[in-house]
């Protein structure tokens, strides 16, 4: 997507050795590159992509939810039919868009949108560094994703379909469901954890190894923190899920009963395995990683928004030490919290008090870092940017989405609200107004860096203002729909029970609320698309930053930096008094 | 730190003689197991003898007696999070509410399909 | 361009990137196998019976020796090019390899005696997890033969070159080879003797 313009040639150390690796192939330069802003780029493009698919997928159901039945238009015919005989969907069909929208947002969709695009593009720039620390690695990283993508949507295609049992893939419905679309979810999410253990030792080393001259721990962008804790995240929760996934596999493939208990019978008939299995022991492995997996998705977005924050405000982050120890023991915390996904798996008083607590502690660092943030915004002349306004949007909407989180986290309210609507309006708070709103401004703020060029702000505004309505309006009648006690997961919604009948209506708002949203998204992609091309040209700090990716030139070409860079303050000296500009990057020296 | 020539070749003696030390243990956890011991003694004895084994590995060979302080802080929170991993056992089967699973027996095995 | 820090060590932290990122690499194992290890302890403590003697021990104790001893010849390959001694390098790297096939060809024998009297992975609990457990421990021997193959063959150039970043390559190896040596540690007394 860059114009190739001709990579800088001088690079500030060991000049002499850059003749060998002078010109590039085309392949090599954009296919199977080992720079890190590439492979940045082709994360990011890659993770969009199934962003968009995985919100098809959605918009699909929710067409189910406000009309069941009914035959869903304009695609519908071309559904076939062993998903949607005269276009009206099937249950399992329902159930597969279910399992592969949960699995695609999260897996294929925003982890590799906030840790490999961004993670990927921005970090190595913002500690100083040439590359990645094993730019091989990097690129294997990507590729290893890409073929766990392509086995996920593989998936869809034999006629039995993809996995249908939630997400989560909870034994032993998972294992018994007799067709092979669970087989290529597991082999796919084997890939994609490997895909994240190469990126996250590949992260740890950068940071520790590779920052620039000048730059302690405490001088670290916020950002890079945030990326720091998250690839300890995926290095050691991710693990026990691909041991899990294994097992799985083994059950579904070579017929072990890992999962299976004993006795099972399935539609009459005993289940002709060995037996003596344990089902929850599935849904401890799965959350042991998904509790952390969590954070792998909140902590990046919050990175990205202290970033636009601090730069918009004009003003020093509100409490940096705060927000980094807060981040640190987020981290921490979150590898001791998983059981509180599983209060109704009969769970002792002990054990659910444990988790309780130690849930109710995690929510400590989480409002620390929100009233950080908060906090900065206070006296601050605030430039409204269209990366601001998605930042600024994504402070109240991770705040709802982490509030409505509390009465999921103590057990006697979590047992009348589990499996509710209610559940998946806090969780989509997070991650969908929340996370994914902090990485479009992300994209609107770090854009101008990897193309030369600004996004076009007109357009950039009726994104943002059209998709906060209509996001609102997916997920706030969420909450109303779960406290009466709808239960998701429900192929017609819950219509045959009486006490849905007062909040089924929402259905139809939420409908074209989602419909809406997709179409307030096709702005950005026009937006993205032709500032590419017409985009007002931009210098290397066209946002007065701080930070040391704006010394680079926009875009920064293979080993980035023109001449070594040293630091000499804290990330975010913004209105320093006494100084001559309102901004005092990192890169330059103290006024001689 | 060992990596220097002469270090080096002062250490050569002892990968040998830890070697011979691995052996010997494999050849007592072997003979422990002769005994017959009572399950639980008969687990704790093997289970020493592996963490002795298995130390000596980490400390002479992968020369974990002497490193920095960055991999002794990954190990150290690894070994955290091992612990808490090792305590799923304990939550899955210790505290639950109801009636405890039915021991159902085993002799018919069904054979694999 | 050049990463810095691939060969020398970083003043501050006192490490060359890859022995942070193999000692990285080696936490996230341990976490993997911690998890399978968590499994056995699950099932067993749930099975009201579990097999004892089901497994040859002598084939499993000559693993043990075959992968200390490649274990010991693993960090003789790295001592010996920290002595210039390219020979004697050789040899034991070499020896090193032969001990892994050794090892494979044994278990080759193990599991197709299993499988011979029908007994495989879902035969019962136990033999799901030893399946399991070894055969995820066996593609870790695989991998280790892959890349002591590349440092025997083409990756060997690389001593000529820049003989510091291939004695790095080795000891990177080599920590990799001993975790595996240590999982099997574990394995032996875990599923062979209790």
């Amino acid at each position: 997507m860059e114009q190739p313009t001709t990579p800088p040639s001088v690079v500030y150390e060991h000049a002499h050795h850059i003749d060998a690796h002078e010109e590039l192939g085309w392949w090599r330069k954009y296919v199977f590159s080992t720079d890190h802003k590439v492979i940045g780029i082709q994360y990011a493009i890659t993770g969009l992509l199934f962003l968009l698919f995985g919100f098809g997928l959605m918009m699909l159901m929710r067409w189910q939810l406000a009309y069941p039945g009914k035959p869903i238009p304009l695609i519908g015919p071309w559904l076939g039919q062993s998903r949607a005989p005269m276009g009206i969907m099937l249950p399992e069909f329902y159930n597969q868009l279910g399992a592969m929208h949960g699995t695609i947002m999260v897996f294929l969709g925003v982890v590799p949108l906030a840790v490999g695009g961004f993670g990927n593009f921005v970090m190595p720039l913002q500690i100083g560094a040439p590359d990645m620390a094993f730019p091989k690695i990097n690129m294997m990283s990507y590729w290893v994703y890409y073929i766990g993508g392509v086995i996920m949507l593989a998936s869809f295609f034999p006629t039995t379909g993809a996995a249908q049992s939630g997400w989560t893939s909870y034994t032993p419905l998972s294992v018994i469901t007799a067709t092979s679309g669970q087989t290529f979810w597991l082999v796919g999410m084997i890939f994609l954890i490997t895909s994240s253990l190469l990126g996250s030792i590949n992260f740890i080393t950068t940071i520790v190894q590779l920052r620039a001259k000048g730059l302690s721990y405490m001088r670290l962008p916020f950002f890079v923190w945030a990326q720091f804790v998250t690839s300890f995240l995926l290095l050691l929760a991710f693990p026990p899920l691909e041991a899990a996934g294994i097992l799985q596999l083994m059950d579904k493939v070579a017929g072990t009963s890992f999962f299976l208990p004993s006795g099972l019978v399935i539609s009459g008939k005993p289940l002709a395995v060995a037996g003596q299995g344990n089902p929850l022991l599935w849904q401890h492995l799965f959350w042991f990683l998904a509790h952390p997996e969590v954070y792998v998705l909140i902590l990046p977005a919050m990175g990205i928004v202290s970033e636009i924050i601090a730069n918009n405000t004009r003003k020093p982050l509100w409490g940096y030490k705060a927000l980094v120890y807060s981040v640190v023991f987020l981290g921490f915390m979150s590898f001791i919290v998983w059981a509180h996904h599983m209060f109704m798996t009969g769970m002792g008083t002990t054990m659910s008090a444990f988790f309780q607590t130690t849930t109710m502690i995690i929510s400590i660092p989480s409002v620390v870092i929100l009233t950080a943030l908060l906090l900065s915004l206070w006296g601050a002349s605030i430039r409204f940017t269209t990366p601001m306004l998605f930042a600024l949007a994504f402070l109240p909407m991770f705040g709802i989405g982490g509030l409505t989180g509390l009465p999921l986290g103590l057990a006697p309210s979590d047992i009348h609200l589990h499996d509710t609507y209610y559940v998946i309006g806090h969780f989509h708070y997070v991650v969908a107004p929340g996370t994914i709103f902090a990485l479009f401004a992300g994209i609107y703020h770090w854009f101008p860096k990897a193309t030369g060029r600004k996004m076009n702000e007109l357009l950039g505004k009726l994104h943002f203002w059209g998709s906060l309505v209509c996001i609102n309006l997916v997920f706030m009648p969420m909450f109303i729909q779960g406290l009466a006690g709808m239960n998701r997961r429900m192929y017609d919604g819950g219509a045959q029970y009486a006490h849905n009948q007062g909040v089924l209506h929402w259905n139809v708002v939420q409908g074209y609320a989602a419909w809406g949203l997709g179409l307030f998204q096709i702005f950005f992609i026009i937006n993205f698309f032709m500032s590419l091309k017409w985009g007002k040209a931009v210098d290397k700090n066209p946002w007065e930053a701080t930070t040391l990716e704006w010394l680079a030139p926009s875009p920064p070409g293979h080993g980035n930096f023109l001449t070594e860079p040293i630091v000499y303050r804290a990330p975010y000296e913004y209105s320093v008094p006494g100084a001559a500009k309102d901004f005092s990057p990192q890169f330059e020296p103290e006024k001689a | 730190m060992h990596s220097d020539p002469a270090g080096v070749r002062a250490s050569l003696r002892k990968y040998v003689m830890i070697g011979a030390a691995l052996l010997v243990f494999t050849v007592i956890t072997v003979a422990a197991n002769r005994l017959h011991l009572a399950v639980p003694f008969a687990i704790t004895v093997a289970l020493i003898i592996a963490v002795t084994k298995g130390s000596m590995v980490a400390a002479v060979f992968m020369h974990l007696s002497n490193e920095k302080k960055w991999i002794y802080g990954a190990l150290l929170l690894t070994a955290i999070f091992f612990a808490v991993l090792m305590s799923v056992p304990f939550f899955t089967i210790m505290d639950s509410i109801g009636t405890p699973q039915p021991a159902i027996g085993v002799g018919e095995h069904p054979a694999g399909h | 361009m050049n990463i810095p820090y691939t060969v020398e060590e970083r003043p501050d932290s006192g490490l060359a990137n890859g022995k942070l990122g193999i000692w990285l690499f080696l936490a996230s194992e341990v976490m993997l196998f911690g998890a399978l290890f968590s499994t056995y302890i699950i099932l067993r403590t749930g099975a009201t019976e579990w097999p004892h003697g089901e497994l040859s021990v002598p084939l499993g104790a000559l693993n043990t020796v075959l992968l200390i001893s490649s274990s010991v010849t693993m960090v003789m390959a790295w001592a010996m090019l920290k002595l210039h001694n390219w020979g004697r390098h050789r040899l034991y790297l070499l020896a090193t390899f032969a001990l892994a096939g050794i090892f494979l060809v044994n278990k080759y024998f193990e599991y197709s005696d299993h499988l011979a009297r029908g007994e495989g992975p879902s035969h019962s609990t136990f033999l799901a997890i030893y399946f399991t457990l070894t055969g995820l421990h066996g593609l870790h021997i695989v991998g280790g033969m892959v890349v002591m193959a590349y440092l025997l063959g083409p990756g060997a150039k690389l001593w000529k070159q820049n003989p510091d970043q291939f004695t790095n390559r080795i000891e990177y190896t080599g920590l990799y080879w001993h975790f595996v040596d240590l999982v099997w540690i574990f394995l032996f007394p875990v599923l062979y003797l209790l």
